[in-house]
C-alpha cells in the first residue's frame, strides 16, 4: 500500500532549508579529492545545482547528489541511505552522486528512537549518530519524505512548464512523463523550477511492491575509492602547518601522573613542546559519551608521528595510585553518579569478586510464578555457569582527532560516532560557545562502539589551543587498546528445574559482570515459562567500560542459547523443536506481559534457520550448533555447521536466517551479516583481555587475538524474512547468536561443553 | 636527519627523514601518500603492506634507510584508475565494509598473484593470514582474488 504522509516532520517542516546555502556543504570536502579525480570516477557534473532540502540537489543535467547523514563506520549508509531517498525521488541511481552530509542537527537530526544503554529515553531533539543499529531505522521517514517530496515539486513543476495536471504526470528512473503526448524529460530541466515550487503539505510514498531501488544490490559508493587508496579516514587528514601528537597515559586504570620529565624529549629533532593537559579541566566531562579512561595525558608534539613516537620513548613518568573517583554524568539531562574505586584490579580478584557478588549482592528483575517451589520439588536441576572476558573493540583505524583551534573557532575533523553530542564537550573544555566548534565526520576505519566516546576530539582540541597550531592526534594501537573504553567482564548462571516427567518445571537466570549486568530479564524465554526468575549482580571497578557490538547480548547470547541447548539435551528434545515449543507458548499464552519481543517474528526465523540448514538431516562428518536471539530490533537464528580434520576444528558453514524487516541494500545487508558472523565466531573463540594491577596484558595483536583468514568459515549463506516491516537494524543483531550456535556446535563436534569465552583458551576448563 | 632517494611507484622520490623512520610513516607523514594505513606498529595486522620489488611487505617495520633502490610500489602505484584486475575485482564483489584494512589486503593479494597465479583456496589463505579485516570481509577477499585470477 502506498501512504500518504504529512511533510511536516516533528515541528520541522521540509522546508528548503539545506546545509548547501549556509555553505556547509562546501566546507571540507575539498580535501578529499586531494589526488586526480579520472573521468571514470565521476559523473559529468552539471553547470548549476538547485537545493531542495538538506538531503539533495538536482543538478541542471540531470545529475542528482544524495547527502548521506549519518557517520559511516563500515555499516555502509552511506549507500543505503541515500538509496532510500533516490526511491522516493524515483531517480536513476546510475547518476547519483552521494556525499557525507555536514554536521547539522537542525536538519539531519532525528529521534534516536531507542533507549540508550538501559538509560533514559534519547531526546526528541535530533542526532546524527551512527550506533544501537539505528541509523536507518530512525530516519526511515524522513529519508523518504525527502525523496517524495522534492518528486512531487518537480511534477509541479513539470506541470506548470507542460501546461498540463500534475495528475497526467509519472516519473521514470529519473524523468517526468508526460504519456498522452509522449513529452519525456529528464530532472534537470525542471530543476530550478521546481525548487522554487512551495513544499507540499502531503505527499505519497510508495508502495514497497514498487520499490525498484530499496531492495536491490548497489555497490558501496566509496568502493572505488578505497581500492584505490584515497584518503577517505580521519588518519588520513593533512593539512597545512598540522602537527602530530601522541599521548602517554597511566599504565594501569587506578592509576594517575604525579611528575615527568621531558628535559631531554624536547631537545630531540621536529618536537614542538611536551606538557600535561587535563582532557576534562574543569566540570566538562558531564555527558553520556565523555567516558575517558585517563585525564591527565602527557603530550608530545612534533612535525611528524615518528619523531613524536621517539621522543615519547624519551619521556620520564613517574605515577602514582589514584584515589577514589566519583563522576557526575549527566544522561540527557538527567544527572548519575558513578564510582570508580582506588586499588589496582587483577582478572583473578575481579573473578572473585563476581563470584561473591552472585551470591550476596543479588537483585531481582522479575518473577514469574513460584520458581522456588518448583525447584525445591525438582526431580532434577540443571545448573551451568559462563563467563567471558573483557573485550577490546580494536577499529583497525586507531582513535584518532585532527583540531584546528583559533581564538575564534574551532575545526575538528576525524572519525567519531557522536559528532553532535561532542560539540558541546568541546565547546565547554575550549571555553567556547558551541557554534564556534565545527566538527566535521570522515569516514570510519570501523566503530563498534568505541568511537561513541569521543575524549579524543576533546583532547585533540586541548592539545591544539595549547600549542596554538593545528594538530592530528594519534593513538598508537598499545594506547588505542589499553585505555579502555572496554566491553564489560560478564557471569551468568543459568538454572532449570526439570519434573519426573521431564517438562521444565522452572527457568532462573542470575547474570552479572563488571561494572554491569547483561541481564535483559524481558526478552526471551521470559513469557515462555510459568515459573521464571531473573536476578542481577553488578561489581564496581574503575575499569573503564561502554557500549561494544551489540551491548550485553554480545556475552548473554551466548549463554542462554548453550544452556537452552543443554536443557533440551537434558529432557531429550531436539534444541530447535524444544524453542519453538516454547515459542508456541509464548504466543499462545505468554506468561506475563512485558515480554520484550514480537513471537510470532521469533518463531519465523527459527523455521527459516532450520528450512534453509535442512536442520534434522544430518550430513556425514559435520556437527551442527543452533541458536537464536533477538536485539536491536531484529531477530537473527543460526546453525553452524562444523568439521574436524586432523585434529582441528573448521567452521565449514554458517546459515544465517535474519528478520530486520525490508531490507534496503541487499548485496551490502549480505557482507554485513557475513560479517557480524566471522566477528561473532572469533571474539566467541579467541579474543579477550586480562588485567594484572590494573594493567592490561594484551596490548597489541601479537597477544590480543582476532580471527584471521585461515580461521574464517568456508561458507556462508544468509536468508532474509520476508515481511514488508519498516527496516529495523543490522548493524549489531547477528553478532550474539553466532557465538551460542558456536558453542553448541562444538560440543557436538568434540563432546565437550564450553562455559567461558574465549573458547580456544579454555578448552580443559 | 638524512636524504634517501627512494623508487615509489616508478617515480624518484627524495627524502629527509631520520634513518630509522619507518617506510611506512615516510609514504605517510613526509610524501603525503596516505593509501597505506597504520594499524599496529608490529607487523601483526597488514595494513601497512607494501611491495619491495614485487613482494608484499610490512612498511611499518622496515626503516628507510634499508631500502635503497629497490622498487617500492604502494596501492597508489597499483594502477592509474583503479583498473587493475585486483582492484576492479573488490569493486565488483563489493568487499569492503568500514575499507581501512583493504589497501594492505590489495597489495598482498597483488604480491600472492606475483608470486602464484592461480592459487588454491588454502594458498589464498595461508598468505593471506597476515592481514587482519576487524569487519570480516574475508570471504568476499578470498572471491575477488579469486575473480582477479579468472579476470587477468
Amino acid at each position: 500500500m502506498s501512504q500518504i504522509v504529512k511533510t511536516k516532520f516533528g515541528r520541522r517542516s521540509f522546508i528548503k532549508r539545506s546545509a548547501m546555502a549556509t555553505g556547509g556543504f562546501a566546507i571540507g570536502f575539498s580535501w578529499l579529492y586531494s589526488c586526480e579525480q579520472t573521468p571514470k570516477m565521476v559523473l559529468e557534473l552539471p553547470d548549476e545545482w538547485f537545493n531542495f532540502n538538506g538531503y539533495l540537489k538536482i543538478g541542471d543535467n540531470g545529475v542528482v547528489t544524495i547527502m548521506s547523514p549519518n557517520p559511516e563506520i563500515g555499516q555502509n549508509v552511506k549507500t543505503s541511505m541515500p538509496m532510500i531517498v533516490a526511491e522516493e525521488l524515483d531517480m536513476d541511481w546510475a547518476k547519483v552522486i552521494v556525499e557525507q552530509a555536514p554536521l547539522d542537527t537542525s536538519l539531519y537530526g532525528v529521534p534516536f528512537i531507542s533507549k540508550i544503554a538501559g538509560q533514559a529515553e534519547a531526546p526528541r531533539s535530533g542526532m546524527q549518530i551512527a550506533g544501537g543499529s539505528n541509523s536507518i531505522r530512525s530516519s526511515w521517514d524522513a529519508l523518504r519524505l525527502a525523496g517524495a517530496t522534492a518528486k512531487d515539486m518537480l511534477l509541479q513543476a513539470a506541470a506548470d512548464t507542460w501546461g498540463v495536471a500534475k495528475d497526467e504526470l509519472s516519473t521514470e528512473n529519473g524523468y517526468v512523463i508526460h504519456e498522452s503526448s509522449g513529452q519525456k524529460e529528464h530532472y534537470g530541466v525542471f530543476a530550478a523550477a521546481a525548487s522554487e515550487v512551495a513544499v507540499p503539505e502531503e505527499v505519497v510514498l510508495k508502495d514497497p511492491a514498487d520499490y525498484k531501488i530499496i531492495g536491490s544490490s548497489k555497490k558501496n559508493v566509496d568502493g572505488l575509492k578505497i581500492a584505490t587508496g584515497q584518503p577517505l579516514f580521519g588518519i588520513d587528514v593533512m593539512k597545512e602547518g598540522m602537527k602530530i601528537a601522541v599521548m602517554i597515559h597511566p599504565p594501569a586504570f587506578g592509576m594517575t601522573l604525579k611528575s615527568f620529565n621531558a628535559d631531554s624529549a624536547k631537545q630531540m629533532p621536529g618536537v614542538v613542546d611536551v606538557f600535561q593537559i587535563d582532557a576534562y579541566q574543569g566540570d566538562t566531562q558531564n555527558s553520556a559519551f565523555d567516558i575517558a579512561a585517563f585525564r591527565d595525558l602527557v603530550v608530545i608534539v612534533a612535525d611528524t608521528t615518528w619523531q613524536a613516537m621517539q621522543a615519547k620513548k624519551a619521556v620520564k613518568c613517574e605515577w602514582i595510585e589514584a584515589d577514589d573517583v566519583k563522576t557526575k554524568i549527566s544522561f540527557f539531562g538527567r544527572d548519575s553518579y558513578f564510582d570508580f574505586p582506588k586499588g589496582l584490579e587483577s582478572t583473578a580478584a575481579q573473578n572473585e569478586k563476581l563470584n561473591a557478588a552472585a551470591k550476596a549482592n543479588v537483585q531481582t528483575a522479575r518473577r514469574d510464578g513460584n520458581p522456588e517451589r518448583a525447584f525445591r520439588n525438582a526431580d532434577r536441576i540443571i545448573e551451568k555457569t559462563y563467563s567471558a572476558p573483557y573485550l577490546a573493540h580494536n577499529t583497525m583505524e586507531p582513535m584518532n582527532f585532527f583540531a584546528d583551534v583559533t581564538a575564534e573557532k574551532a575545526h575538528l575533523i576525524g572519525p567519531i560516532q557522536t559528532p553532535s553530542i561532542m560539540e558541546p564537550s568541546v565547546a565547554a573544555r575550549l571555553g567556547m560557545n558551541p557554534d564556534q566548534v565545527h566538527i566535521e565526520m570522515t569516514r570510519m576505519g570501523g566503530g563498534f562502539g568505541r568511537r561513541l566516546y569521543g575524549h579524543f576530539l576533546v583532547e585533540a582540541a586541548a592539545i591544539s589551543q595549547h600549542v596554538s597550531a593545528p594538530v592530528k592526534l594519534l593513538y598508537t594501537r598499545e594506547d588505542d587498546m589499553s585505555c579502555g573504553v572496554f566491553r564489560p567482564a560478564y557471569q551468568a548462571t543459568y538454572r532449570a528445574a526439570i519434573d519426573k516427567n521431564n517438562v521444565v518445571t522452572a527457568f532462573h537466570v542470575r547474570a552479572g559482570g563488571i561494572p554491569e549486568s547483561p541481564l535483559a530479564a524481558n526478552r526471551f524465554p521470559a513469557g515462555a515459562y510459568d515459573n521464571y526468575l531473573a536476578e542481577s549482580f553488578t561489581v564496581k571497578s574503575n575499569v573503564t567500560t561502554g557500549a561494544f557490538r551489540a551491548p550485553r547480548s554480545n556475552f548473554i547470547a551466548a549463554a542462554e542459547q548453550s544452556f537452552l541447548d543443554e536443557l533440551a539435551e537434558a529432557i531429550g528434545k531436539d534444541p530447535v523443536d524444544y524453542r519453538l515449543e516454547l515459542f508456541d507458548r509464548a504466543i499462545k499464552d505468554p506468561v506475563g506481559d512485558r515480554n520484550d519481543y514480537d513471537a510470532n517474528r521469533y518463531a519465523e526465523v527459527i523455521r527459516l534457520a532450520k528450512e534453509k540448514s535442512n536442520w534434522g538431516t544430518p550430513k556425514e562428518g559435520v556437527h551442527r550448533g543452533f541458536a537464536a536471539y533477538f536485539c536491536h530490533n531484529s531477530y537473527v537464528a543460526d546453525v553452524v555447521d562444523l568439521k574436524v580434520e586432523n585434529g582441528q576444528t573448521i567452521v565449514e558453514n554458517v546459515c544465517v536466517a535474519v528478520d530486520c524487516g525490508i531490507v534496503v541494500n541487499k548485496d551490502a545487508a549480505i557482507n554485513l551479516v557475513e560479517g557480524g558472523t566471522v566477528d561473532g565466531i572469533g571474539t566467541a573463540l579467541y579474543s579477550g583481555l586480562n588485567l594484572k594491577q590494573g594493567a592490561p596484558q594484551q596490548t597489541n595483536f601479537d597477544r590480543y587475538r582476532l580471527i584471521r583468514h585461515a580461521e574464517a568459515p568456508k561458507a556462508i549463506e544468509v536468508h532474509f524474512v520476508n515481511n514488508g516491516m519498516s527496516p529495523t537494524g543490522l548493524g549489531e543483531p547477528m553478532y550474539p547468536p553466532v557465538m551460542g550456535a558456536l558453542a553448541n556446535a562444538m560440543y557436538q563436534a568434540t563432546g565437550k561443553r564450553l562455559y567461558q569465552q574465549p573458547f580456544a583458551q579454555n578448552l580443559d576448563a | 636527519m638524512a636524504l634517501f632517494q627512494l623508487t615509489i611507484n616508478g617515480q624518484t622520490k627524495e627524502v629527509e627523514a631520520d634513518a630509522s623512520t619507518p617506510l611506512l610513516w615516510v609514504l605517510r607523514d613526509h610524501l603525503k601518500m596516505v593509501g597505506t594505513k597504520f594499524g599496529c606498529g608490529i607487523a601483526q595486522c597488514g595494513a601497512c603492506t607494501v611491495l619491495l620489488n614485487g613482494n608484499a611487505i610490512r612498511s611499518c617495520q622496515l626503516p628507510v634507510s634499508a631500502v635503497g633502490n629497490q622498487k617500492v610500489t604502494t596501492i597508489e602505484g597499483l594502477s592509474d584508475d583503479g583498473s587493475h584486475p585486483l582492484q576492479q575485482a573488490w569493486v565488483e564483489v563489493d568487499v569492503p565494509q568500514c575499507g581501512y584494512c583493504q589497501a594492505g589486503q590489495i597489495m598482498q593479494a597483488a604480491s600472492l598473484l606475483n608470486q602464484n597465479s592461480n592459487p588454491t583456496d588454502e594458498e589464498i589463505e595461508a598468505v593471506m593470514n597476515g592481514n587482519i579485516c576487524r569487519c570480516g570481509t574475508y570471504l568476499r577477499i578470498k572471491e575477488a582474488i579469486k575473480l582477479a585470477v579468472k579476470n587477468a
